[in-house]
């Protein structure tokens, strides 16, 4: 086989493998502080943002890449990726949509976005990002006729400088771990959430990331505070066009939910995994983590992840107010040679705080998966509980499926429950579906989307179906 | 520390027949034990036990060099009452008496290996030390199918004529085909901080059935470390009991390889903690080839700052299906400032398999306890009986009713 048959091949196999050619602006190579100036630069950013990034940037350079982790991956030398890329129409920002790069509006047609209609038709407001800049925000005016900013990052830098001051690292700080470290000093652009008190957020708030120059590491920064008494639910998606390189991904998304707010974070990430041997693929470390600083907050994670070579997340809470709840419900799925080491941390710092945890993991070909969480319940947390169930379903006997959780209290008056549980799909299941007329593939589909079926019940209604579809597809050929 | 491993090293060769390559393998884990230290918390399995901590600040500065030219005397008041059994005694890790009176002289064989130093597979710098300072060691072997017609109880007795402040033991086990032991480990300690460092390894053949009971019960200051290896073959089953209660710090370590189709293994754990006691049992579990079961259930009681740890590890390798996996830990706090840490861990690498592992831990119902005062029970009482009820489900999966009865009244859990 020829190369060029072989990439129409790859693209076959990969719904959403293809990229658009727009001119980028990008920063020179390389990681050093006059990169770091040269986006603060470019995006018009006040003193006090260079100097975040440039402390961020000081403690970057003591720290040392992390190694603990399950899947291994190869050394990824930093100096060697561009920091910075936008497109070059973006230079002056349309006001509207229709004054948007037309290639731009195509590729989120063919992502399953049109901007308009959707905008129009579901309601709900899109706040695209396209290769780290955000490019069009819809539904703003009815938004701010409540009050809520929903903005590109860069943009709330520039008109709320005193939310984002106060906010931003306050729950990812820039002394943290290596790549959430990383993120601060170089984050381009991400979304920017404020719920002002007492408000429900009327509408899902969405973002469709993509990443698409190559060479080019993802870094948003996502922030969302819902202030007291309100109420957010945001909803993050993904797919990205396939690169032979593996391309590196290391977001963050600082969650602060003030008193009696809620915020629903929601996630279907299916980036591309890489071809079937393994080659290529994106790397997804994402740093992401939620505060309830308030009485009676709620922060809920639910992920459903199918895509990326290999995926390493812990969404975690940390519950500080008391009587607030933390939940985390995932669907992991690995295929071919995808690795994911996912998992969540609940710190209990509060009384009378709840936490619960269903993680679902379905390995098949020659992937690895594993669940790694922690619960921590500390001294003062008196009353609290946590709640753990985790499952693993494993097709095939090339992947494997692991579970590695952590669980500490420290506290008498609490109760922490933890079951695991490893299996495949019984024999009898897939006979009984399979005499009903379904094909194997159909059979294995429905039954795992049975097992899967808690989690994917948390997910607003526009993405359950989408998840629903893709559980399907990231399985395919994975039986028989 | 370097100066007095190295003073002490020196000293404890001298006095040992050994050949030059004994030697320089004794030296080679010295130098692994000088370059790593003690394990620190740094280090995944000992995250939440810092031994290197807890030495510095329990016993300070150690020394390693026992004289084991004397012999000591051996107190028979510590030998268990109402039941006959063989003895081994080690008094400040001086290996005492050897006494098989029950059984068939010919059928046990008592194999000194000292000579000739086997190294620990799966070593951490603890059996680097262990293998630097052992000066004797034993090797048992029960024939090809012979059963012990008694138990054999392992007496660990320290007293204030100590040496130094770390012992090193060494024991090893072969059951032949179709044969069985019963062991019980016995600590009696009356010296004070002192490091014992105990490592045994457990070879069983086809069909053997080893039954370990570890019973550390009575209070002393001491901080033990101890490692079983326990290697099966096919059809041969292990059972191993861990009483963990006594010392100050107590850590430990099973270790199994589940090398033959059916083999089976059994660990069992209570932890009866109290006054900032901190004890820890880490089991690994490696399922190596298919039709392999393990159980696993570890239960604990925590008052007064206690600590309890448990890491559980299943292992399935590829080749393992149809493996049977469970793993069950719950604990009781009773104590605002005790604690409770758990790790249970699945790996697994092979489809057809059942594993599942479970982790509790709170205080003692409420409703429970208000359900036997109005019965008519004080709150101190309801509560014990509760405690009692808690630890008897693990005792009872003891198989060995003998040996039941014997722990049962040792810790006084009433039917």
């Amino acid at each position: 086989m020829d190369n060029r048959q072989k990439e129409i091949n790859n693209l076959k196999d990969y719904k959403y493998g293809f990229s658009t050619d727009i001119e980028n602006i990008q920063a020179p190579k390389g990681l050093n502080e006059d990169v770091i100036k040269f986006i603060s630069n470019i995006k018009k950013e006040p003193a006090w943002m260079l100097e975040f990034r440039l402390k961020a940037f000081e403690r970057f350079k003591v720290l040392k890449e992390p190694d603990w982790q399950k899947p291994k991956f190869p050394k990824i030398d930093y100096q060697d990726l561009y920091y910075y890329s936008a497109p070059k129409s973006m230079k002056d920002k349309p006001k509207s949509l229709d004054e948007l790069d037309p290639k731009l509006l195509e590729t989120y047609k063919k992502l399953g976005i049109p901007l308009q209609e959707q905008a129009r038709l579901n309601g709900i407001a899109v706040d695209a990002v396209f290769d780290s800049v955000s490019v069009a925000t819809t539904f703003k005016d009815e938004l701010t006729k409540q009050g809520i900013i929903f903005c590109p990052i860069s943009e709330a830098i520039q008109n709320h400088p005193e939310l984002v001051k106060k906010y931003l690292g306050s729950v990812i700080p820039t002394s943290d771990h290596f790549f959430a470290t990383l993120n601060s000093a170089v984050f381009t652009d991400g979304s920017f959430v404020y719920i002002p008190e007492g408000v429900r957020c009327p509408m899902e708030l969405s973002t469709y990331f993509r990443i698409n120059a190559s060479n080019t590491g993802q870094f948003e920064r996502t922030l969302i505070i819902a202030d007291k008494g309100s109420y957010v639910s945001y909803l993050e998606g993904c797919t990205a066009p396939m690169r032979d390189e593996n391309q590196l991904h290391a977001a963050n998304v600082e969650l602060i939910a003030l008193d009696d707010a809620e915020i629903k974070y929601s996630t279907v990430q299916n980036w591309y995994p890489g071809d079937q041997d393994g080659k290529g693929g994106i790397y997804n470390f994402v740093t992401k983590r939620g505060l309830c600083k308030g009485k009676n907050s709620k922060i809920s994670w639910t992920q459903v992840e199918t895509g990326s070579a290999i995926t390493w997340k812990y969404p975690s809470c940390i519950l500080k107010g008391d009587n607030s709840v933390g939940e985390f419900y995932s669907i992991a799925i690995t295929n071919n040679h995808q690795k994911a080491d996912t998992g969540t941390k609940m710190i209990h710092l509060g009384k009378n705080t709840k936490s619960k945890i269903i993680s679902k993991g379905i390995s098949a070909g020659c992937s690895d998966m594993t669940y790694r969480g922690l619960v921590d319940i500390s001294s003062k947390a008196k009353n609290s509980t946590n709640y753990t169930q985790c499952d693993s379903l494993l097709m095939g006997n090339k992947c494997g499926a692991h579970t590695v959780p952590y669980i500490k209290n420290k506290n008498s008056e609490s109760n922490i429950a933890h079951e695991a549980t490893t299996s495949k799909i019984s024999e009898e299941q897939l006979h009984y579906c399979q005499q009903r007329g379904l094909n194997p593939e159909e059979a294995v589909g429905l039954i795992v989307n049975g097992f899967c079926k808690e989690v994917l019940q948390q997910l607003p209604m526009e993405f359950a179906v989408e998840a629903q579809k893709l559980v399907g597809i990231s399985l395919e050929g994975s039986v028989g | 520390m370097k100066e007095q491993l190295q003073k002490d090293f020196d000293n404890s060769i001298k006095n040992l027949s050994l050949s030059q390559k004994d030697i320089e393998i004794k030296k080679f884990c010295l130098d692994n034990f000088i370059n790593k230290g003690f394990p620190n918390k740094k280090e995944e399995d000992w995250k939440f036990s810092d031994l290197n901590q807890i030495i510095k600040n329990n016993i300070g500065e150690l020394s390693f060099y026992n004289d084991q030219t004397s012999t000591n005397k051996v107190d028979t008041s510590v030998f268990v009452d109402g039941l006959e059994h063989n003895k081994i005694v080690f008094i400040n890790g001086r290996i005492e008496k050897i006494d098989f009176e029950y059984e068939k002289k010919d059928q046990i064989e008592i194999i000194d290996q000292s000579e000739t130093i086997n190294e620990f597979k799966n070593s951490n710098s603890l059996s680097d030390l262990n293998n630097a300072f052992t000066n004797k060691c034993f090797k048992i072997l029960v024939k090809k199918g012979y059963q012990l017609v008694k138990p054999l109880i392992i007496y660990h007795t320290t007293n204030s004529k100590i040496w130094s402040k770390n012992i090193n033991l060494r024991l090893n086990f072969e059951l032949d085909k179709d044969s069985s032991l019963r062991l019980i480990d016995l600590f009696n300690d009356t010296s004070e901080k002192n490091f014992l460092n105990i490592f045994y390894n457990f070879e069983l053949k086809e069909n053997a059935v080893l039954k370990n009971y570890k019973v550390d019960k009575f209070e002393n200051k001491n901080i033990k470390y101890s490692f079983n290896n326990i290697d099966q073959d096919k059809n041969s089953i292990s059972e191993t009991f861990i009483l963990s209660s006594g010392s100050n710090f107590s850590k430990n370590e099973i270790n199994c390889n589940l090398n033959g189709v059916y083999a089976s293994a059994f660990v069992n754990g209570v932890f009866s903690l109290n006054n900032r006691k901190h004890h820890e049992i880490r089991s690994i579990i490696n399922h190596l080839t298919e039709n392999t079961k393990s159980y696993q259930l570890i239960k604990s009681v925590l008052e007064q700052s206690s600590k309890a740890v448990y890491q559980g590890k299943i292992f399935v390798n590829s080749d393992a299906q149809k493996t049977d996996g469970y793993q069950l830990s719950k604990a009781i706090l009773l104590n605002k400032e005790s604690e409770f840490n758990a790790k249970p861990e699945l790996e697994i690498y092979a489809d057809d398999v059942k594993c599942s592992h479970g982790s509790a831990s709170g205080s003692l119902n409420e409703d429970s306890i208000f359900y036997l005062m109005s019965r008519g029970l004080s709150y101190q009482q309801s509560r014990e009986l509760l405690i009692n009820g808690f630890l008897l489900d693990v005792v009872e999966k003891i198989t060995d009713s003998e040996i039941k009865n014997l722990i049962k009244n040792m810790i006084g859990i009433k039917e």
